[in-house]
C-alpha cells in the first residue's frame, strides 16, 4: 500500500509540475509571436532524412520572418525530436499542442508516424503538415499532405516505363521494405498494371525487412525472373539504408540501368549522399522536384539554403542538397503563412478555410496549388535518371501540375469516397 | 590461304576510306543530339550504316554526357577543357549552353552503335570486347547489315561466334521462316541468360506462329535452362558462404567478449560502426594525401581500425566493465548505455547522415564463372578476410602468450591470478582484442553496405546468434554457426521471400535452443556453473 500511495503521490507531483511548466510557458507565449512546432527525427533511423527537413523548415520560418512575419508576428519554431520512436511521435506532438500551444505543426516521414500522430491533431483539433511522398488511402481534416499522393508518382512512373522512352517493359518486379507505405503502393499498382494488360505471371513482388542488407539472392532472383521474357523493369519501394546494399549488389551482378531499369520512390539527391554513384547511372527515380530543374526560383531557392546551411554551420554545408521533401516543406510552410494571413487568425478551422485555393511558386519551376477540397497540392511529376555525381537528369516529366488522388482509384470501394476530408 | 586475308586487308582499308569520304557533318551532328530519341536513334542508324568509324569519339562524349549544345553550336566539355565539335577549337563555354540529356534509350543505342563500329577495329581485343557488348545489348535490325559486314570479315573464331549470336538474337524477328529456325537453333548454343530471354519473348501470343519454330525455340529453351540449373545453384551456395563469412566476422570479436569473457556486449555493433568509420577516416586521408595509391587504401584503413577499436574497447573496459565482472545483466545494461553514447559521438562528430565509402577498382565487379553466375569480387575479399582473421585470431589464442593468459584467466580466474598472472591487464587486453576484431568487421562492412552510425544495430542480434548457437566460449562453433545460418537462411530466402526466411530462421534457432541449450559445442570445463 506504502508503495502505492508513494506512487500516486509522485505522479501527482509529477502532473502538478507539468501543469506549472505549461502554464508557464503559456505565459511566455507573449502576443508578439505565433509558436510553430517541428516535429521532425533527429536521432535513431530516421535522422539521416529527417534532420535536412528540420533545418529546411527552420529556414523557412526564418524566411518568413525576415519578411515580416505574419499578421505582424514573428514566427518562433519549437523542435522536438521523437527519436525515431513511432509512439513517440504522439507524445511529443501532445506537447507540441497541449503544453507549447503551436499553431500549427510541420512534420512526420514514415507513414506509421503519422497514423500514430493523427488521433492527437484529431482530438486537439490542431494543425499538421506533412511533406513526404505516401501511400493515399486517407484524408483527414487535420492535415495538409504537401508531399506526393500515389498517381503524382508511383502511376506516372509506371507509365514511363511502358512508353517506349522508358524501355517499353513489359514485366514488373515489385520490391520493397515491408511496411504499409510499399504494401499499399504495390497495391495500387498491381491493379494499375492488371488494367495495362499485365497478367500475374509477369508480376514479381518482394518484401524485405527493415535495414536489409545483403541482397544476394533477390538480385539473382530479378536476374532469373528478367530472363524468362520481355523486357523487365524493377519498382522500388525500399526505404532509407537499404538501398545502398541493393543498388550495389546490382552494379556487381553486372545489371545495368539500359538493361533491367530501377525506378526508385524513396531515394532522392539525400539518400544518395553516402553512395557510390557510378555503378548506379541510369537508375531512375520519380519525385515532384529535383535540384538538377532549372529555373530561376530553383537557383535562389538553393542558394538561400546553401548561405542558410553555411551560416548556422550545418554538418552538410560542405555539399549541401535539396530534395523533394525538402520543397514540400517549403512549400507547406509558406502557404500556411499566406493561409493566415488570409483567415487573419491562427484558428485551426479558419486557416483549413484559407488554405483552399491557395498557390505559390515552388522551385519545381511550377506554381503548387492547394487544392480546393482534398487537402492535397498539385504538382508535377519529373523522372530524373541518376547522374555520376548523384544527381538527376530529367529524362521526362508531365505537362504540368497533376491533381492529387489520394483515394487511388485503383483500390475497389475508393470510387465511393469522397473527395474531400470528413468534417 | 592467303588470298582470302588478302581480300579482307583490302576491305578494311576500303571501308576505312569511305569512313574517310562520309566524316561526319555538321548537319549529322546536330541531328544526333536534337529532337526527340526516335530521330535521333533514325539518326544514330544512317551512322552505323556508313560504318563511319570516325563517328567514334563523338558518340563516345554523347555517351559520356559531355556535350552541349547552343543553337548550332556544338560544345563537348570534358573538365575544363571546352572544344566546339565542329571546328575542332578551344573556344569558351556559354553560359546558356544546355545540356545533351540521354535517357537510357538512348545511351543504350549509342554505347551499341559505338560497339558495331568498334567491330571494324585492328585489333582483336576491341573487336571482342565490342562483339561481347552488343550482345548484351538490345537487338536492333538497324545494325544488321552492319553486323554482317563484320561477320564477313571477322578472322578471329571467338569473336565470329560471339557475332553469329549477336546475328541470330536481330534474326529471330526476320520475316523468313528458315532464318528464324536457324537463329532458334543459334540461340540455343550458349547459355546466355539474354538469349533465353530473346526466345521466350518470342513464345508469346503475338510471337511465333510457325510450329515448326516454336519447337525449336523450345529445345533451344531447355538446353540452357539444362546449363543455367547447375549454376544457378552454386551460386546459391556461394552467397550462402558469403552471408557466413560476414556473420562470422561480425560474431568473432564477440566470441571473445562474451563467449570467453562472459560479458554481454551490446556495444559489440558500434565497435564495428568505429572501425566503418576508421575506413572512412583513412579513405579521406588517402584522397587528400595519397591520390595515387588510392585502391590501396584498405590495406592501411585495416591495422587502423584495428587499433582504434582496439583502444576504445580498452578504454570502455577501464572505464566501465572492470567493476562488472562476474554480472552479466549489469554489463548488458552498461554496455547497451555505451553503444547509445557512441552513436551519438559519432553522429556528432560525423554527422546523423551515413557516409560514403567508396569500393577500391579491384573490390568492385566480378568474376564471371557463367553468364548468369557473377561471383563478386567484394565478396570473395570478404571470404577471404573472414578467413584470415579467423587463422590469425586463432593463432593469437592458441600459440602466444597473451592467448595462453586469456584462455588462462577465462578458465579459472583465481588460479591464474595465484600463478602470477595480473588478471586485470589480461582483462583489458581480451576486451581490446574483441573489439578491435569487431574493428576489422566493421571496415568488411564498409565495402558492402552502408556507414553510419546506426551500422551495428543491424548486426548485434545476427551476432548474439550465431554465438549462442555455436556454443558460449567456442570459436570452431562460431565458425560452423556462421556458416550454416549464412547457407540455410540463402536456401530458405530463396523458397520464401526474406521476410519469412528471417523468420523461419529465428524459429529454428528458438527450437535447437530449447533441445540444446549449450549450442552446437559444449564446453567442457569447470568455470560453467
Amino acid at each position: 500500500m506504502n508503495t502505492r500511495r508513494n506512487f500516486i503521490k509522485s505522479v501527482s507531483v509529477i502532473a502538478a509540475s507539468i501543469a506549472l511548466i505549461g502554464t508557464a510557458a503559456f505565459a511566455n507565449a507573449a502576443d508578439d509571436t505565433i509558436k510553430v512546432g517541428v516535429l521532425h527525427s533527429l536521432s535513431g533511423t530516421m535522422a539521416i532524412s529527417e534532420t535536412a527537413l528540420k533545418d529546411m523548415a527552420l529556414m523557412s520560418i526564418e524566411d518568413i520572418n525576415k519578411k515580416g512575419g505574419v499578421l505582424g508576428k514573428k514566427l518562433e519554431p519549437v523542435v522536438v525530436d521523437p527519436a525515431s520512436d513511432w509512439p513517440l511521435f504522439a507524445t511529443k506532438a501532445r506537447q507540441l499542442i497541449s503544453q507549447d500551444h503551436v499553431a500549427v505543426t510541420f512534420g512526420c516521414w514514415t507513414s506509421v508516424s503519422r497514423k500514430s500522430v493523427l488521433p492527437v491533431y484529431k482530438e486537439l483539433n490542431s494543425l499538421l503538415f506533412y511533406p513526404v511522398q505516401y501511400e493515399g488511402e486517407e484524408l483527414e481534416k487535420n492535415v495538409f499532405y504537401t508531399g506526393a499522393a500515389p498517381n503524382q508518382q508511383a502511376i506516372p512512373a509506371l507509365e514511363y516505363l511502358m512508353s517506349k522512352d522508358g524501355g517499353s517493359a513489359k514485366r514488373f518486379v515489385l520490391l520493397g521494405t515491408d511496411y504499409v507505405y510499399p504494401r499499399t503502393t504495390n497495391k495500387i499498382l498491381r491493379s494499375f498494371l492488371h488494367s495495362k494488360g499485365v497478367s500475374d505471371a509477369d508480376i514479381m513482388e518482394e518484401y524485405t525487412p527493415f535495414g536489409h542488407s545483403d541482397y544476394q539472392t533477390i538480385v539473382a532472383n530479378i536476374k532469373k525472373f528478367a530472363g524468362e521474357g520481355k523486357k523487365t523493369a524493377v519498382i522500388s519501394t525500399i526505404n532509407g539504408d537499404s538501398n545502398v546494399p541493393f543498388y550495389k549488389e546490382l552494379g556487381n551482378a553486372g545489371l545495368k540501368a539500359k538493361d533491367i531499369p530501377v525506378v526508385a520512390f524513396s531515394v532522392g539527391e539525400e539518400e544518395l549522399r553516402g553512395v557510390d554513384t557510378k555503378p548506379l547511372v541510369g537508375q531512375l527515380a520519380a519525385w515532384n522536384y529535383f535540384m538538377s530543374v532549372k529555373n530561376p526560383t530553383n537557383t535562389a531557392w538553393i542558394k538561400q539554403w546553401k548561405d542558410y546551411a553555411k551560416a548556422h554551420n550545418l554538418p552538410t554545408a560542405n555539399k549541401p542538397l535539396t530534395n523533394d521533401p525538402m520543397e514540400a516543406t517549403w512549400i507547406g510552410i509558406h502557404m500556411w503563412a499566406q493561409a493566415v494571413e488570409k483567415a487573419k487568425s491562427t484558428d485551426t478551422d479558419k486557416v483549413i478555410a484559407a488554405m483552399a485555393g491557395q498557390t505559390y511558386k515552388a522551385p519545381s519551376g511550377f506554381v503548387a496549388e492547394m487544392d480546393p477540397k482534398n487537402h492535397h497540392l498539385h504538382k508535377p511529376v519529373f523522372i530524373g535518371e541518376v547522374k555520376a555525381d548523384g544527381q538527376f537528369n530529367v529524362v521526362w516529366k508531365t505537362p504540368g501540375p497533376i491533381k492529387a488522388q489520394p483515394w487511388s482509384p485503383y483500390i475497389p470501394g475508393n470510387d465511393k469516397k469522397p473527395d474531400e476530408p470528413a468534417i | 590461304m592467303n588470298l582470302p586475308k588478302y581480300l579482307v586487308a583490302t576491305l578494311i582499308s576500303l571501308l576505312m576510306f569511305i569512313g574517310h569520304a562520309f566524316a561526319l557533318t555538321a548537319d549529322q551532328k546536330i541531328t544526333l543530339i536534337t529532337g526527340d530519341n526516335e530521330l535521333r536513334i533514325g539518326a544514330l542508324s544512317k551512322v552505323a550504316e556508313s560504318s563511319d568509324t570516325e563517328a567514334i569519339p563523338y558518340l563516345q562524349a554523347i555517351s559520356d554526357d559531355q556535350v552541349k549544345i547552343k543553337g548550332k553550336q556544338i560544345f563537348i566539355v570534358n573538365d575544363s577543357d571546352v572544344i566546339d565539335a565542329i571546328t575542332g577549337k578551344a573556344v569558351e563555354l556559354p553560359d546558356d549552353a544546355e545540356d545533351v540529356v540521354n535517357n537510357n534509350q538512348m545511351r543504350g543505342e549509342i554505347d551499341a552503335t559505338i560497339s558495331a563500329l568498334n567491330l571494324f577495329s585492328k585489333e582483336t581485343k576491341i573487336r571482342l570486347d565490342a562483339a561481347k557488348a552488343l550482345l548484351d545489348a538490345d537487338p536492333s535490325a538497324g545494325r544488321l547489315v552492319l553486323i554482317k559486314k563484320a561477320e564477313q570479315q571477322e578472322t578471329d573464331s571467338a569473336v565470329k561466334q560471339i557475332l553469329f549470336q549477336v546475328r541470330a538474337a536481330i534474326e529471330i524477328n526476320s520475316e523468313d521462316k528458315a532464318t528464324r529456325l536457324a537463329a532458334a537453333k543459334q540461340l540455343g548454343e550458349s547459355a546466355n541468360p539474354g538469349n533465353k530471354q530473346i526466345l521466350s519473348s518470342r513464345l508469346g501470343p503475338d510471337g511465333e506462329k510457325d510450329q515448326e519454330v516454336v519447337a525449336e525455340i523450345k529445345h533451344s529453351l531447355n538446353l540452357i535452362q539444362g546449363h543455367m540449373a547447375i549454376y544457378d545453384k552454386l551460386g546459391q551456395i556461394f552467397t550462402g558462404i558469403s552471408l557466413g563469412s560476414i556473420l562470422l566476422l561480425a560474431a568473432l570479436g564477440l566470441a571473445v567478449t562474451y563467449g570467453l569473457m562472459g560479458v554481454i556486449n551490446m556495444a559489440h555493433g558500434e565497435m564495428m560502426m568505429i572501425g566503418a568509420y576508421a575506413t572512412f577516416v583513412i579513405q579521406n586521408l588517402f584522397h587528400h594525401y595519397l591520390p595515387g595509391a588510392f585502391n590501396w587504401y584498405l590495406l592501411a584503413a585495416i591495422p587502423f581500425a584495428f587499433f582504434v577499436t582496439a583502444i576504445v574497447g580498452i578504454i570502455i573496459e577501464r572505464l566501465v566493465l572492470r567493476h562488472l565482472y562476474g554480472r552479466p545483466l549489469e554489463t548488458l545494461l552498461a554496455t547497451w548505455g555505451v553503444s547509445l553514447m557512441l552513436m551519438q559521438l559519432v553522429r556528432t562528430i560525423f554527422g546523423a547522415q551515413n557516409v560514403e565509402v567508396e569500393n577500391p577498382v579491384w573490390m568492385s565487379g566480378g568474376i564471371e564463372l557463367a553468364t548468369n553466375l557473377i561471383l563478386p569480387n567484394n565478396r570473395i575479399y570478404i571470404i577471404g578476410f573472414a578467413v584470415f582473421v579467423l587463422f590469425a585470431m586463432w593463432m593469437l589464442i592458441t600459440k602466444t602468450r597473451l592467448g595462453l593468459f586469456i584462455r588462462a584467466v577465462t578458465q579459472n580466474r583465481a588460479m591464474a591470478s595465484c600463478t602470477g598472472v595480473n588478471t586485470r591487464k589480461v582483462d583489458a587486453m581480451a576486451f581490446g582484442l574483441g573489439s578491435g576484431i569487431a574493428g576489422l568487421a566493421g571496415v568488411a562492412l564498409s565495402q558492402i553496405g552502408n556507414v553510419g552510425p546506426a551500422l551495428g544495430q543491424g548486426y548485434i542480434v545476427d551476432s548474439f546468434m550465431v554465438v549462442v548457437l555455436g556454443g558460449v566460449g567456442q570459436l570452431a562453433g562460431a565458425v560452423y554457426a556462421a556458416m550454416g545460418l549464412g547457407i540455410v537462411s540463402k536456401f530458405l530466402e530463396g523458397i520464401a521471400g526474406a521476410v519469412l526466411a528471417k523468420i523461419f530462421v529465428l524459429v529454428i534457432i528458438i527450437i535447437f535452443i530449447q533441445k540444446r541449450p549449450q549450442g552446437l559445442f559444449a564446453f567442457k570445463g569447470r568455470s560453467i556453473d
